[in-house]
């Protein structure tokens, strides 16, 4: 990394470490883990404490995340990582300019964990989408319905053991084992 | 007994009867497949649903199992009125992933070229507000400036709209010959241009009573439904990421982030004519700094050697090889970058797992997001205001639904 692009990753993430350590002061055993890299901040937390702690960050006066960026998902099962899932918020200060990641960790046979649309309405509409596409609950959420696929779908298309394409491709070498679909036409 | 009150006021005479009706998804005034599901009273909107999903492509799956060039091209489909913007943030996410740099000609390229596809964004949407609102000419006089600009990225990439032409480590191609001419040319013509469009609409009373005060947006409510880019400047809130966390060498142009205060449709039109100004300042600083030099990083690991060298250099050949069959790999890890698009936070978050193909790659993109406060602004309009309404958030959906 050049000095110039130091000094752009350093105004971009104006040392964040003040951030952690209100988080760790306030949470402390309720955070499993904070990284660093690239400039970039993650603090990995307890799936419980997410509502109290996206609370905090937004109303805490130095740190004023007062944007909530995105909701996403990670699925983990490539990996063999325990647990499966991993919700990704990221979260941005208007004010303070000053961005922060926030992973927790959710189980595969308890995918749940509660909603950030009662501090962020916005929230809405990401979360329907982790849930549609990696069948999360969000616990507490007003409308909680598939939004991208059709209502009637099933299973969740970015989980890692949905398969690209809907069904395995006949060849001659695999004739004898494909599953065979009756497609009500011809 | 007294009725002139219950006749001129149709909501009260209705009672509490509601009409649901349906806007969509093949409705002209929803900009693509936007379904809204609307309770009405009367002709007032009481309630209003956005239904989305009928674009999903499943890009973020497609992104899993494609090497990182391969995935540039399917950036372009998401957001098809700035393709170059979304080439851009893919190509910053996986350039800070490899931490790899680019040179300068190339960086200063992309920064032109994203403020031309600004540009052409913000035309497209004044065309269809306009026209959303009966003003037809408008939307011819837009397209014919977006043609030209059409025509630039044509020049550049060999497309017109999915242009892959900003790709990691640099641009595809060289700039052409005539780039610099044809966007100077441009440059010169389109400010009068756009002095024309504003005399015929701002201080336009059918134009003013279709817009002012219309669908107002509050800053708070802008900020906790997510909203961001032009939209929630409107509102008044500050926020330009080229400005707060520049990328891609944003800190060295000068430009001013214009902020609205009313946060009505009015306000979101001025926004967009004003940010087209600045971005015509951006293209013609970088214009005039446009350095010689490579256009591709010459790190053979991320770019392919010149074809001349596979000729002469076994290097040059595995390398040819090693990125044509597998493609570069990225250091395991996380990262998020987000830049600007012209419809607000485009973020590129990708988890890798060191292999050639992102093992995690999401697209936060401001369309999706934006798309919620439709239901906020709608709540007590007529529907009529409600189609203004919609072109004023100027969502993609292309973008919403991915």
């Amino acid at each position: 990394m050049s000095e110039q692009q130091a000094a752009v990753a350093e105004a971009t993430n104006p040392i964040p470490t003040p951030v952690v350590a209100k988080v760790r002061e306030q949470f402390g055993e309720q955070v499993l883990e904070v990284r660093e890299r690239l400039g970039e901040t993650t603090i990995v937390v307890r799936s419980e404490a997410i509502v109290a702690l996206a609370r905090f960050l937004r109303d805490h006066p130095d740190l004023a995340f007062n944007h909530l960026s995105d909701v996403t998902a990670v699925d983990y099962l490539n990996l063999n990582r325990e647990p499966r899932f991993d919700v990704v918020y990221h979260f941005y200060s208007i004010p303070k300019r000053h961005r922060l990641r926030v992973r927790a960790p959710v189980p595969e046979d308890d995918p749940t964990i509660a909603t950030l649309t009662v501090l962020w309405p916005g929230a809405s509409f990401p979360e329907r989408e982790v849930y549609d596409l990696f069948g999360i609950q969000f616990a507490g959420h007003p409308d909680l319905t598939r939004i991208l696929m059709p209502d009637d779908w099933v299973g969740h298309p970015l989980r890692k053991d949905y398969p690209i394409y809907g069904e395995e491709i006949e060849f001659s070498h695999n004739r004898e084992t494909v599953e065979r679909k009756t497609l009500g036409y011809g | 007994m007294d009725r002139t009150h219950e006749l001129l006021d149709p909501i009260q005479q209705t009672g509490e009867e509601r009409m649901v009706l349906n806007l969509g998804p093949q409705h002209p005034a929803t900009h693509g497949v936007l379904r809204l599901v609307l309770e009405l009273e009367g002709e007032t909107v009481v309630n209003c649903k956005p239904v989305i999903g009928y674009l999903h492509t499943g890009f973020e799956k497609s992104f899993e199992v494609r090497n990182y060039l391969q995935n540039v091209t399917l950036t372009d489909r998401m957001d098809y009125l700035a393709p170059l913007s979304n080439n851009f943030g893919y190509s910053l996410t996986v350039e800070k992933a490899l931490q790899i740099e680019v040179p300068p000609r190339a960086a200063v390229a992309r920064i032109a070229l994203v403020e031309l596809t600004r540009i052409g964004s913000h035309l497209t949407y004044l065309a269809s507000q306009a026209m959303d609102t009966g003003a037809i000419s408008i939307f011819l006089y837009c397209f014919r400036e977006r043609e030209k600009l059409l025509d630039i990225f044509e020049l550049c990439s060999g497309q017109r709209m999915m242009t892959s032409y900003i790709r990691p480590g640099g641009l595809a191609l060289d700039l052409p010959p005539g780039f610099e001419k044809s966007v100077d040319s441009f440059l010169n013509e389109f400010p009068a241009r756009l002095a024309e469009y504003e005399a015929l609409l701002t201080e336009n009373g059918i134009w003013q009573e279709r817009t002012v005060g219309v669908g107002i947006l509050p800053a708070e409510d802008a900020i906790a439904l997510g909203v961001t880019g032009p939209n929630l400047r409107a509102s008044g809130i500050d926020w330009d990421i080229r400005k707060a966390t520049p990328y891609g060498g944003y800190e060295e142009y000068e430009f001013a982030v214009p902020v609205g205060t009313r946060g009505d449709v009015f306000s979101r039109y001025q926004q967009r004519l004003t940010e087209m100004r600045e971005s015509v300042k951006i293209v013609r600083q970088a214009l005039n700094r446009l350095p010689a030099g490579p256009h591709m990083t010459r790190d053979r690991k991320v770019a392919y050697p010149p074809r001349s060298e596979l000729a002469t250099s076994m290097e040059a050949l595995i390398h040819h090889f090693k990125l044509a069959t597998e493609g570069y790999r990225v250091p395991a890890g996380e990262v998020y970058q987000a830049i600007e698009s012209p419809r607000g936070e485009l973020g590129f978050y990708l988890v890798s797992d060191g292999s050639s193909r992102p093992y995690r790659l999401r697209v936060r993109a401001p369309s999706f997001v934006n798309i919620q406060a439709l239901a906020r602004v709608a709540a007590g309009h007529l529907v009529a205001d409600l189609i203004a309404l919609i072109g004023s958030l100027d969502p993609v959906m292309g973008e919403v639904d991915r």
